[in-house]
């Protein structure tokens, strides 16, 4: 491909492909001054104690120790675990067993496609606002139940402090499990058909089909959607926000709100620094290896 | 990537399956299962939906007895004209309509932009391509998974500098810069599939650059400038992080503004009113959702990664 414009004898370097590397100026100034600068940025003042403004004052690790004794900090951490465990495993789980039912060739296929993904259109905030209403106590799900005539019924996820983390997990799934299920239905008919059809013939079970031969089969489709939804685990923001602003107290913070706050409303840059480098930190850790597995081996297949 | 995935999705849909028997009874047990648990999965979908469009035609009275399910025994849109024309956010009480002409001054440009900068990157990552691009490329991709809050800052900084920090333009360059990786993507991997044999045969004919792009790249690819623009306008019209950090409140998109009306903490609740302005947030990228179908799938499955 790139053997057409090699070689035209051009004497000068520069001037070749002038206009492409023209046309390349703005990519560049983003990906060099934005993501890496801006990323480098963030990473060196997160040594320093910027208070309202940043200020290249070093404290080595001093911002770091305080976050990491900071109980809000912790919280959001814990938070985050629990969010992002149960919400990788219930939407890989549903994701998976949704798209092996509408792969069973039944009628109306798109009609319930349709319904299942219509929520990922919508804005975090939008869901964040409708699960806050159907989730409160006094007229949501539990008022219903209630009244009729489970008296004792209690579901109020959001104003307990111990499940409110479940809450918002709900809300997530609700919104995101149809694009997994979309995802893992293109996996599932990459799949050739001969493999069920030797499968009947050796008269194994279909259950066991799926467990043994296509999941494995399907390798490549679930690490894409294990780091798609991996990645927006730990940016997860406007639904905290719209569900429970971080409470009740400050039992629903998340990193990304943390991160946020400090930078924009404590003014305390240096505490929001520091917690976005984590934030950073935890992405490499899931991205590298996927990166080096993905495109590590030889060349690019994207 | 994702997006491959999806297209072979459509096209494989009709000959592969697990199962290959033909004459099916259409009552048997299986069948009963598996339609039974797609219909209360599809009802619990769907509920969320419900509930918002019955709350919303209720008057407050309605809502303090009834329950959220009920549908309403007297429909008024009163609650919707209020979300719309007059529901209070702080100081001002015009209602979301400002957000609305907000986001649609936010996001018709911010599209355009993103989509014809991103379009001519592509085409110039596979078809020129000159030393260093790949490198540059790669950053880029990388890029797309740093979370945002690592960036903010930063771009906070800059913009002062130009001096649009807080305002519309700002924002318009910020979704075009965290559109970037994701379109450039897309269009790269649009364009380095069409066949090389028509690139060559406009160089032969001595067409430049732009000539190729206009003339021959561009109108070949109208399908790929819809699901870009679908992955733009509904992920634009959703944000809600950069609206807040980067405009004054008289410029705050939809989805902040309704964030605001339904957290403020003055006031009695009015639960009617919420519930259509959510709706009404809603609707611009559901109707995308429904007008564009199997496109928006393609979109959003290339996109995932941005969200």
């Amino acid at each position: 491909m790139a053997g057409h414009t090699q070689g035209s004898g051009r004497p000068n370097q520069w001037l070749r492909n002038l206009n492409a590397k023209i046309a390349s100026v703005p990519m560049i100034l983003t990906a060099v001054v934005i993501f890496l600068g801006g990323t480098i940025w963030t990473v060196v003042y997160s040594f320093t104690n910027s208070k309202l403004l940043p200020r290249l004052s070093f404290v080595g690790l001093d911002q770091y120790e305080r976050l990491w004794d900071a109980p809000r900090w912790l919280v959001s951490v814990q938070n985050l675990a629990i969010y992002g465990i149960f919400s990788l495993i219930f939407s890989l789980v549903i994701g998976f067993v949704l798209a092996a039912l509408m792969d069973q060739k039944i009628r109306f296929e798109n009609t319930f496609r349709t319904i299942m993904l219509y929520p990922f259109a919508l804005s975090f905030i939008v869901t964040g606002l409708v699960w806050q209403w159907l989730l409160n106590p006094e007229f949501g799900i539990q008022s219903v139940v209630r009244s009729l005539g489970w008296e004792s019924f209690t579901f109020d996820p959001l104003y307990n402090a111990d499940i409110v983390i479940y809450g918002i997990l709900i809300a997530a799934l609700w919104q995101g499990t149809g694009l997994v299920m979309c995802l893992m239905l293109a996996g599932l008919r990459g799949i050739d058909e001969d493999i069920w059809k030797a499968a009947r013939v050796d008269g194994i079970p279909m259950w066991k089909t799926y467990i043994f031969v296509v999941i494995p089969m399907m390798r490549g489709v679930f690490i894409t959607t294990l780091v798609i939804i991996a990645s927006g685990i730990v940016k997860v923001y406007d639904l905290v926000v719209a569900q429970t602003s971080g409470g009740p107290g400050i039992a629903s913070e998340v990193p990304a709100k943390y991160v946020y706050d400090y930078m924009f409303q404590a003014q305390n840059l240096g505490q929001g620094f520091a917690a976005s480098t984590m934030m950073l930190i935890t992405v490499a850790i899931i991205i590298v290896p996927w990166a080096y597995l993905e495109f590590g081996g030889g060349r690019k297949r994207v | 990537m994702a997006d491959e995935a999806v297209p072979q999705a459509q096209t494989d849909r009709v000959i592969a399956g697990p199962r290959g028997r033909k004459p099916r009874r259409a009552l048997s047990g299986r069948n009963i299962m598996i339609y039974g648990t797609l219909i209360v999965v599809a009802l619990y979908y769907l509920l969320p939906l419900y509930v918002m469009v019955m709350t919303s035609l209720k008057g407050m009275p309605e809502i303090r007895l009834g329950n959220i399910f009920a549908p309403p025994v007297e429909i008024t849109f009163e609650p919707w004209v209020k979300a719309w024309a007059s529901a209070c956010t702080g100081l001002n009480c015009d209602g979301l309509s400002r957000g609305f002409w907000n986001s649609v001054r936010i996001t018709v440009p911010s599209t355009i932009v993103s989509i014809a900068i991103a379009s001519v990157n592509g085409y110039a990552l596979a078809n020129w391509r000159f030393k260093g691009a790949e490198l540059f490329f790669t950053i880029l991709i990388v890029g797309a998974f740093i979370p945002y809050q690592v960036m903010i800052y930063p771009i906070v900084i800059v913009l002062r500098e130009m001096g649009i920090y807080g305002t519309l333009t700002g924002l318009i360059i910020v979704h075009t810069i965290f559109g970037m990786p994701i379109l450039t993507l897309l269009f790269r991997n649009y364009f380095a599939g069409l066949p090389e044999e028509l690139f060559k045969a406009a160089r032969v004919d001595g067409a430049g650059f732009w000539t190729i792009y206009f003339r021959i790249m561009l109108p070949m690819s109208l399908p790929i400038f819809v699901v870009a623009m679908i992955l733009q306008v509904t992920g634009i019209w959703n944000d809600f992080l950069f609206g807040v950090v980067f405009t004054r409140p008289e410029y705050y998109p939809m989805t902040v503004q309704l964030n605001n009306i339904v957290n403020s903490v003055q006031g009695v609740k009015e639960y009617n009113v919420n519930m259509a302005a959510t709706i009404l947030t809603g609707a611009v990228p559901l109707f995308v959702y429904f007008v564009s179908g199997r496109l928006f799938v393609r979109g959003i499955a290339a996109g995932a990664v941005k969200g």
